[in-house]
């Protein structure tokens, strides 16, 4: 079984584990009092913008592996984890809106969760666009893993500077020193979210990867 | 250590030079931030909007800007006529071509912010007098963060397609953080705050120059090497 079909498998597993998520989060998980049923959007939310970092991270991680191995699997890698960044990206960014009308009565404000959020979109794109402007595979593997390296040493700044602004955002209720205020049906959902987001996030990259394979194969130039 | 210095002199002397003697683009990039200035001023209605609110937002916007067109002929200059090749085929190590070009920008990016900080004042009427020091600081942190970033970029833009829309996408996103830090203070000092209020932002300044500075000397070699 080939890598795209191997990583297919993996996603639909992945979408099978998140509608199971939902039925549980709809049917079985407290509504919240004070929220009512827009929180639901949080078991989608949060677990994606968890995603989208970790994804981020790896990029470069990657990159400077490939700096010191040349090896393209590494770079092959790198370029997955960006595009699959971005798609998460892409969910954080329109699953909060749709939580924002109700809760906040804005589609969008200039907070720092979302500012951050958007620019480590930006940072994706960015990333995208310079391998698409480049033809040769190695300079491309190398340029990619320079601006990689630069985006993951970057993320801490948008976090320290964006939320030196006043945040309108929920504060963290999970990820936070302290045990997590919530309670454990919420939390389990919640994990449960995570769990299925990471089989995702494998699938998805598995895809990619393999579709880069196929691609070279053929001798494109798309990588 | 001295040794890679003086490297890096030479190859910033040699730009700077190369800049004294034409002098278009930097007198361009000066130009441009007078003309950015004026443009802003239509970009607000002066009965509703006070100048000092906006003040220092426009006034980092406008000297990003005026930096990211230094940064692009940075390394553009040097495709001419194979100067590149030249460059690297000499006997300098890469870490010293990399503060060379460092240097040159950073006195460029100066330049112009030398003269686009007395238009700014002029224009827009911000009472500076005490917060001048401090705000110089925080040019010079913010500069520095801005410019390191952008010549590490600028050295591999110009082997893309359309490098000159290149560099602000890849940049831009980089820019926000010294940028966000840098109007912050300023609009502290700006209103006569005291120091104090401001210096968690200059230490943050501080580190991302720092970060930043580390990486993209070590990250340099990989954007030139062939």
């Amino acid at each position: 079984m080939n890598l795209v079909r191997k990583g297919r498998v993996i996603t639909l597993l992945g979408l099978g584990l998140l509608a199971g998520v939902y039925v549980r989060a709809l049917a079985f998980t407290p509504v919240e009092r004070l929220q009512g049923p827009a929180q639901k959007i949080y078991y989608l939310h949060v677990p994606a913008a968890i995603w989208t970092e970790m994804a981020i991270v790896l990029v470069g991680l990657a990159g400077i592996f490939y700096l010191f191995l040349q090896d393209p699997r590494l770079d092959r890698f790198a370029e997955a984890s960006a595009e699959v960044g971005t798609v998460f990206a892409t969910i954080v960014l329109t699953t909060g809106p749709l939580w924002g009308k109700p809760i906040w009565g804005t589609w969008w404000t200039w907070d720092a969760r979302l500012t951050s959020t958007l620019l480590l979109f930006f940072l994706y794109v960015g990333y995208l666009l310079l391998r698409s402007a480049i033809t040769d595979p190695a300079l491309r593997g190398r340029y990619a893993a320079v601006l990689g390296i630069c985006g993951m040493c970057l993320v801490p700044f948008i976090h320290l500077s964006v939320y030196l602004f006043r945040t309108l955002h929920p504060q963290p209720i999970i990820l936070k020193p302290g045990p997590p205020s919530l309670p454990a049906s919420m939390l389990i959902t919640w994990l449960c979210s995570v769990g299925a987001f990471t089989v995702l996030y494998v699938g998805l990259v598995t895809q990619r990867y393999g579709l880069s394979l196929q691609r070279e194969a053929q001798g494109g130039i798309g990588g | 250590m001295r040794e890679l210095l003086a490297q890096a002199w030479t190859v910033a002397r040699k730009d700077l030079v190369l800049e004294f003697r034409t002098r278009t683009a930097v007198l361009s990039a000066v130009v441009f931030t007078a003309l950015v200035l004026t443009v802003f001023n239509f970009g607000r209605d002066p009965t509703a909007v006070a100048a000092t609110d906006l003040a220092p937002g426009i006034l980092w916007v406008t000297f990003t800007f005026a930096a990211m067109l230094g940064l692009n002929r940075a390394f553009q200059l040097e495709l001419e006529n194979g100067a590149l090749e030249g460059l690297l085929a000499a006997p300098l190590s890469r870490v010293s071509l990399y503060w060379g070009k460092l240097v040159a920008n950073l006195v460029f990016v100066g330049v112009v912010e030398a003269v686009g900080l007395p238009l700014f004042v002029l224009f827009f009427d911000v009472p500076l007098g005490h917060a001048l020091l401090p705000l110089v600081g925080v040019l010079a942190l913010a500069t520095l963060g801005i410019v390191t970033v952008g010549t590490l970029f600028s050295a591999m833009v110009i082997r893309t397609r359309f490098a000159e829309l290149m560099l602000p996408v890849l940049l831009l996103p980089f820019l926000i953080p010294p940028l966000v830090l840098a109007v912050l203070a300023t609009a502290r000092l700006l209103a006569a705050r005291p120091l104090s209020e401001s210096l968690a932002y200059l230490k943050l300044l501080a580190a991302y120059d720092i970060v930043f500075l580390g990486v993209a000397t070590m990250l340099f070699r990989y954007t030139v090497d062939e």
